[in-house]
């Protein structure tokens, strides 16, 4: 390779945040036509690195060099300019608009004053045709599914002439067949010249379509190697930059009676549409069962509905025989429910709450937290000192706000939290290690798997397959509201679930 | 030892978050004096003089003290009410008609109870009768407006106001009409005064300084429990920093709502009551422009905290008592007060401001005062 292929150069970029340096003279180059993967855990540097490249932060020290002329981004438009087109990982589209507007948004074609569609849709087309994208133009972008959403943002950048696409964590939210549909494209865009930074966690992945690989830890940039020379535990390592256990350890389960029955359950979300659609399943005590399925096919009302955050329009919530349908969600902790929320700062935690305060969240007015309405400090701190020892929870303090500690130890205060809680029958756990470093996945998959082992029901629901095959004892899929299939781990292969998963399974029935 | 340790670094944690917190007030004062000070001298006044004016005329003998402290009194209750409310999420634009119907009901409790039946009360149950009626009335105006947010979602802020207007309006009708006060040279729209057995008595002999404000120190020291020690203030402050959070530790956020209401309404009406049972005696019609306004600049000045609320009640009390002194030495129009107070409020609700001009780097915490609309 000769210094001419190279489209794009940052040259020992250092970003510093406050009390974080992001990127500590980090070095990263862009071939043409290749699919360079930028791989690294969260809070690694990757997304600090390609805000820098796309010109949503400026580099402290460091240039940035396109096609070998040194570039100064100071904005989207500059990087937008210079070729250089970004696919978020939360996609920036108005649903009710069509493709087409959604395409020409921020750089409308109008004619005589109003907007010109007829031109953008031809462009779309052709761009759609040579790229292999199949995208409708006049389609209404909320009534596409994700993964032509995805495409969409694709044929924006491409639109506006990119010959450089970074894809933010393109995958998270489609169906293992969604994804080799996006690797087909991506090849198919580097065929044509185009090169792509393709971030990512997940390291089948990278080994499957890059060209390059290239690992950031901490802030610095471990080693940059073709996928020949390498593999998943030799990647899993240089991310984590220790040896790491891929696979979960755990016996074979011991399940008893039903704890949580689920029936005929009908649950609206908050715009009024029924997402859950009639679903019934139960889980036993000591065992794990795993819901999976893309996000956005109902998990979170699902959650939502059985845990009191959610009113739910018919069918029953019943834990160990007694029916809780409806019930708030303070009578679902007493009734022996420990949740660990989807969103953990949004209902987990209260970040400017002190650790022992956010420890407390949820029995703060039981003794012995309280006497008599009034706040018993000594008891809060002592069990927080307890926990935090107890849940390996890494704070300076039990004083520091929870909004100081790392998302994997935020999460270790709310599974801390709720584990702890002496009465603990049914453990529902959505998302548990989403955006996780490997250590705390690790840490919260084996406490995950304790309570089962200490006969504790466990309704896990998950987005990332990998982490549903590997904890659960059965699985059931959900799709668009419904349970579509209901299969034990054992039997279980991931292509049939990804079917499932994309709904295969109602369009043959 | 490792205890005492402890102990140590957590008083100086202690410390070093209250002069955080304080910090950028401080520096807004100062910042809005000297500005202050230099459209003083721009319209051709002397800064010094008007500012030795202000002080003498608020702190400089034992009548100003006094009178400052008058001044102070309904503005902590009425800060209190707004930071109450700030604490639970919820902004009380609406203080200013918690206080008038305060002030209406604990007058008509002065001055017509004994008429209604026939004989006079001892004191002891006609004044906390007068101030009781007067705080239920608030928590009740404002607690309206707190049932409408959790039940209907109705913004606070616009329902706030529209029930200022009713109560104004409402109180306006009253004093001209059936509660005015018929002594024939009256032409003002006013109540009668209250009955002797429903007056708070004064601190001093000679001074109108009274033992309502002492109320007002208790009171504040009271709500400081409440937030901090207490479950219910627990709960309060986890629905205003986090209602999803509060909704998923149990917490019934839609009773909390209104409850956070209620009390904040029970201040502010305690504002107008203490003004009434202590001070004027009757309630007037214009008597409390604007101490419902200034308390929502009082409780962002004062962060939310009592005693924040305590201090920043006393500067603008400060402030408005010795606007007529430093008239009088310097010529410089009152209305340089109102100035000066929107300078400090500026500065400190643009706290941006203040951080750039003393190149203060920001925590990255920011204090969420009120959520948007819909939030």
């Amino acid at each position: 390779m000769t210094e001419a292929n190279i489209v794009l150069e940052a040259k020992n970029i250092t970003k510093q945040f406050p009390g974080v340096l992001a990127n500590d003279r980090v070095n990263f180059d862009l071939r043409k036509g290749e699919i360079h993967a930028l791989l690294g855990e969260n809070g690694a540097g990757k997304s600090t690195l390609m805000n820098l490249i796309y010109g949503l932060h400026l580099p402290d020290k460091g240039e940035i060099f396109v096609n070998g002329k040194p570039i100064e981004i100071k904005s989207p438009n500059d990087s937008i300019a210079a070729g250089i087109g970004m696919v978020h990982q939360h996609f920036m589209l108005i649903p009710v608009f069509t493709v087409a507007e959604n395409v020409m948004l921020g750089d409308e074609v109008t004619k005589r004053g109003s907007l010109d569609r007829a031109t953008v849709a031809a462009k779309i087309n052709e761009i759609s045709k040579q790229y292999g994208l199949d995208v409708d133009p006049n389609a209404l972008v909320g009534d596409l599914p994700v993964g032509l959403q995805q495409r969409v943002e694709i044929v924006k950048t491409l639109y506006r002439n990119a010959e450089i696409v970074i894809l933010d964590e393109p995958t998270a939210v489609l169906t293992p067949q969604e994804a080799e549909d996006l690797f087909r494209i991506m090849h198919d865009l580097t065929a044509r010249g185009v090169s792509i930074i393709f971030i990512t966690h997940k390291l089948k992945e990278v080994l499957a379509v890059a060209d390059r690989i290239t690992v950031m830890r901490a802030g610095h940039v471990v080693n940059t190697v073709p996928p020949s020379e390498t593999n998943e535990a030799q990647l899993a390592n240089m991310m984590v930059g220790r040896q790491v256990i891929l696979t979960v350890e755990k016996k074979d389960h011991q399940a008893s009676g039903d704890i949580l029955k689920v029936e005929n359950l009908f649950v609206r979300d908050q715009r009024g549409l029924e997402t859950i659609h009639n679903v019934s399943f139960t889980v036993r005590g000591g065992e794990i069962l795993g819901i999976a399925g893309v996000q956005g096919n109902g998990q979170t009302e699902l959650s939502e509905a059985i845990t009191g955050l959610r009113a739910v329009q018919s069918g029953k919530v019943l834990i160990d025989e007694q029916d809780l349908t409806d019930k708030s969600p303070r009578f679902m902790t007493a009734a022996g429910l420990a949740h660990i929320p989807e969103d953990r700062q949004r209902h987990g935690l209260v970040l400017s709450y002190s650790v022992a305060d956010n420890m407390a969240l949820c029995d703060y007015y039981r003794p012995p937290f309280s006497n008599r309405g009034v706040i018993q400090q000594k008891a809060l701190d002592e069990n927080a000192r307890n926990l935090i020892s107890a849940f390996d929870v890494r704070t300076p303090s039990p004083f520091v706000n929870a909004g100081k500690l790392s998302g994997g130890n935020q999460q270790k205060v709310i599974v801390a939290r709720e584990l702890s809680r002496e009465n603990v029958k049914l453990v529902i756990a959505n998302q548990p290690t989403r955006g996780l470093d490997v250590g705390s996945i690790e840490y919260i998959h084996s406490e995950i798997i304790k309570m089962r082992d200490r006969g504790v029901a466990v309704l896990l629901i998950s987005a990332e397959l990998d982490e549903i095959m590997a904890l659960s004892d059965r699985i059931v899929v959900m799709y668009r509201g419904q349970i579509v299939a209901t299969v034990e781990t054992k039997q279980a292969t991931r292509e049939q679930l990804g079917l499932w998963m994309a709904g295969a399974h109602v369009e043959t029935a | 030892m490792q205890s005492e340790k402890q102990s140590n670094s957590l008083t100086r944690q202690v410390i070093q978050s209250i002069s955080d917190a304080s910090l950028v007030p401080f520096l807004a004062i100062l910042t809005a004096v000297v500005v202050g000070g230099v459209i003083i001298a721009f319209v051709g006044g002397d800064p010094l003089l008007a500012y030795r004016g202000l002080i003498q005329g608020s702190f400089g003998s034992t009548k100003a003290l006094s009178e400052t402290a008058v001044w102070a009194t309904p503005y902590i209750f009425a800060g209190l009410a707004v930071a109450l409310a700030f604490k639970g999420g919820l902004f009380n634009i609406g203080a200013e008609g918690q206080l008038a119907v305060g002030a209406v009901a604990s007058s008509l409790i002065g001055y017509a109870l004994p008429e209604w039946l026939g004989y006079d009360l001892p004191a002891i149950i006609h004044l906390p009768l007068a101030i009781i009626f007067g705080i239920l009335m608030g928590g009740l105006w404002a607690g309206i407006v707190g049932w409408l947010k959790a039940y209907t979602g109705g913004h606070e802020v616009i329902n706030t106001i529209m029930m200022n207007y009713i109560a104004l309006n409402t109180t306006s009708f009253l004093l001209n009409g059936v509660m005015k006060d018929r002594s024939p040279t009256n032409v003002i729209a006013r109540t009668p005064l209250i009955a002797d057995s429903a007056r708070i008595p004064p601190l001093f002999e000679g001074l109108r300084v009274h033992w309502g404000f002492i109320l007002a120190l208790l009171v504040a020291f009271l709500i400081w429990w409440l937030l901090n020690k207490t479950t219910l203030g627990f709960q309060i402050r986890t629905v205003g920093l986090n209602p999803d959070a509060a909704k998923y530790a149990g917490i019934n956020v839609k009773r909390i709502i209104i409850l956070t209401m209620v009390l904040s309404g029970m201040l502010a009406g305690m504002a107008g009551t203490i003004e009434v049972t202590g001070l004027n005696y009757r309630h007037e019609l214009g008597f409390s422009i604007g101490y419902g306004y200034d308390a929502i600049a009082i409780a962002l000045l004062g962060k939310s905290h009592p005693l924040g609320v305590v201090l920043s009640a006393f500067l603008f009390a400060a402030m408005r008592n010795g606007a007529t002194r430093m008239q009088f030495l310097t010529q410089m129009p009152v209305d340089l007060i109102s100035m000066l107070q929107a300078f400090i409020l500026l500065f400190v609700a643009a706290d941006a401001i203040v951080r750039y001009i003393y190149r203060i780097k920001s925590k990255g915490e920011r204090v969420v005062l009120t959520r948007g609309w819909g939030g």
